[in-house]
């Protein structure tokens, strides 16, 4: 469509100008009650802070220290990389090994990774968070398995279908010329996929650095929170919130998210689109 | 063949992830549907009590309460999040200045975790209600509603990517011959734009709905069920019967269960469906 067709664009940039800044509201709003003394975020939640209700950076000292959240913050990249390595190597693989071997058990268990994909995860979370326990899974680097386990449904999918695409002459002559078959996948077939493996990247690392639930049940809460326990932790069951210490940390912890946003934009769409398509 | 010789290399292709799959979802899963008919309180003290949990299930009010809000909620978001995405992708996909800014802003709240969402939007929803002297937990309403706001400017963004995508793959000719065959705008979205598009729709909605009957972090921070678990979803009743009160976790089981029937049945009729309505055209 050209620019003459498409009248009153002026108007339109004005009014998602105007969305826009409501959209980004909520974060700005914490951003600012993050500056004020804890007394004044639910009483003048909608005003600036001034000279009486500044607290500096008070919020953000009090936030980290009563959460310990720097620590959360590197369990959850622990937690988060391993995941999602060990997923990308193993269902990349699996998936290519489905779909070339493609005998009734390569089906059989193609046909179960698709069911894992409708079950919710409150089915399981009691037996999983007994068997984590019991087979000592339950540290962030044992969690690398639960989550190539319950997670390997999508990215298997998506690999399959990626894996379909591809030309199978260039693998048989590969083989024919000698290589090895870990040589074949590694050296030729992991390299033409790799859009599919951002794509499934950045599916799999927004769903596990922002779970909460399944670490929540299966990890040894004691030595191992991730941020969104800790932020859940200083919530608490009962008593008053402090909710000084609560916006600091809400900003500490979005920070980073959209310092990632920033740098990986272009992958996060494709990796939803692709995420769709297949899905 | 190739796949011949790929086969013998089973155990490093394919067991590494067989092996995770067993641990990390079928044992738990067929474990789950065992003790649904069992009373437990750990998984090795279990005692065979066949349907007696299922019955309790449905004798208990504050499930069924949650049951059909959590429907209540998945039919609303779904309706709000499609169609204000879809508007909003379509808009955008327009020559407007701007429009890539806008479609990152839009999309943004999608990357920030559902517990952190939660307590965001608590902070904003209590500030409002303070006018009124009230807070989000005042009214069960309130919690509902607010509920929806969150999972409709959470999820808007997501769907609207989906759909820009769809409407950049359109067929640009079939557009353009039916405005050179003298379609309005609006004819042209009605009865050119609107069928391509069922694909990215069925895709949307699925996503949407699986997306609302799942809902949890959200609810659990924004009101964790108050007051008195009347704005509680189907996935907090559960959790709480299973972690808040003692002795019940046969019946959160039994619980679990019948939650999966239904996500799974809505899931698998809701594909049949639009594969249907795709076809048709």
């Amino acid at each position: 469509m050209n620019k003459g067709t498409f009248r009153h664009g002026r108007l339109w940039t004005v009014f998602f100008s105007l969305v826009s800044l409501l959209w980004i509201y909520p974060l700005i709003l914490v951003i600012v009650n993050s500056f004020k003394k804890k007394a004044y975020i639910s009483t003048e939640t909608f005003s600036l802070p001034n000279a009486e209700s500044y607290a500096g950076l008070e919020n953000y000292r009090r936030g980290i220290e009563r959460t310990n959240l720097l620590v959360s913050f590197g369990w959850t990249i622990i937690l988060t990389v391993g995941s999602v390595l060990l997923i990308l190597l193993c269902t990349s693989m699996c998936a290519w090994w489905i779909v070339r071997v493609n005998n009734k058990f390569a089906k059989l268990i193609y046909v179960l990774f698709l069911f894992n994909m409708i079950v919710p995860f409150q089915m399981i979370m009691f037996p999983l968070s007994k068997i984590t326990d019991m087979l000592g899974l339950n540290t962030p680097w044992g969690l690398w398995v639960i989550y190539l386990g319950f997670g390997a449904g999508l990215a298997v999918f998506i690999f399959t279908g990626a894996v379909k695409s591809l030309p199978m002459e260039v693998e048989e002559s590969a083989m024919i010329d000698g290589a090895s078959v870990p040589q074949t996948f590694f050296r030729i077939i992991l390299p033409m996929m790799k859009p599919t493996v951002m794509s499934v990247a950045i599916l799999e690392t927004m769903w596990i650095w922002n779970d909460f639930l399944l670490p929540y049940l299966t990890l040894d809460i004691r030595k191992y929170k991730t941020i969104s326990i800790a932020v859940q932790y200083l919530k608490g069951g009962y008593g008053a919130v402090d909710l000084g210490a609560m916006m600091g940390c809400l900003v500490l912890v979005i920070i980073p998210v959209v310092v990632f946003y920033v740098l990986c934009q272009r992958y996060i769409v494709e990796g939803i689109t692709t995420g769709a398509v297949k899905g | 063949m190739i796949g011949k010789s790929i086969r013998k290399w089973w155990m490093l292709f394919s067991l590494p992830t067989l092996v995770a799959f067993m641990v990390g979802f079928a044992v738990p899963f067929i474990l789950g549907i065992y003790l649904s008919f069992t009373n437990f309180t750990t998984i090795t003290d279990a005692e065979w009590v066949g349907v007696g949990n299922y019955s309790g299930v449905f004798s208990d009010p504050e499930f069924i309460h949650s049951l059909i809000l959590t429907v209540l909620f998945t039919v609303i978001t779904t309706v709000i999040i499609n169609v204000v995405g879809f508007m909003i992708a379509y808009m955008l996909t327009k020559k407007i200045s701007g429009s890539t800014l806008f479609r990152s802003i839009f999309f943004m709240p999608n990357l920030i975790g559902g517990i952190i969402l939660g307590y965001i939007w608590q902070l904003l929803l209590n500030g409002v209600l303070s006018f009124w002297n009230r807070s989000i937990t005042f009214s069960a309403m309130y919690g509902f509603w607010g509920l929806v706001i969150l999972t409709c400017w959470q999820q808007i963004g997501y769907m609207m990517i989906i759909y820009i995508a769809g409407l950049q793959a359109l067929p640009g000719d079939v557009i353009e011959a039916a405005q050179v065959d003298g379609a309005s705008q609006g004819q042209t979205l009605r009865r050119v734009i609107l069928p391509l598009m069922m694909p990215s729709i069925t895709v949307c909605t699925f996503l949407t709905i699986t997306n609302g009957f799942k809902t949890f972090d959200q609810n659990l921070a924004l009101t964790n069920g108050a007051p008195s678990n009347n704005s509680e979803l189907i996935t907090l009743n559960i959790y709480r019967t299973f972690y808040g009160t003692a002795g019940m976790e046969g019946v959160g089981q039994a619980k679990a269960v019948i939650f999966f029937v239904i996500v799974a049945i809505v899931a698998i009729a809701q594909n049949r469906l639009s594969a249907k309505k795709e076809v048709a055209l």
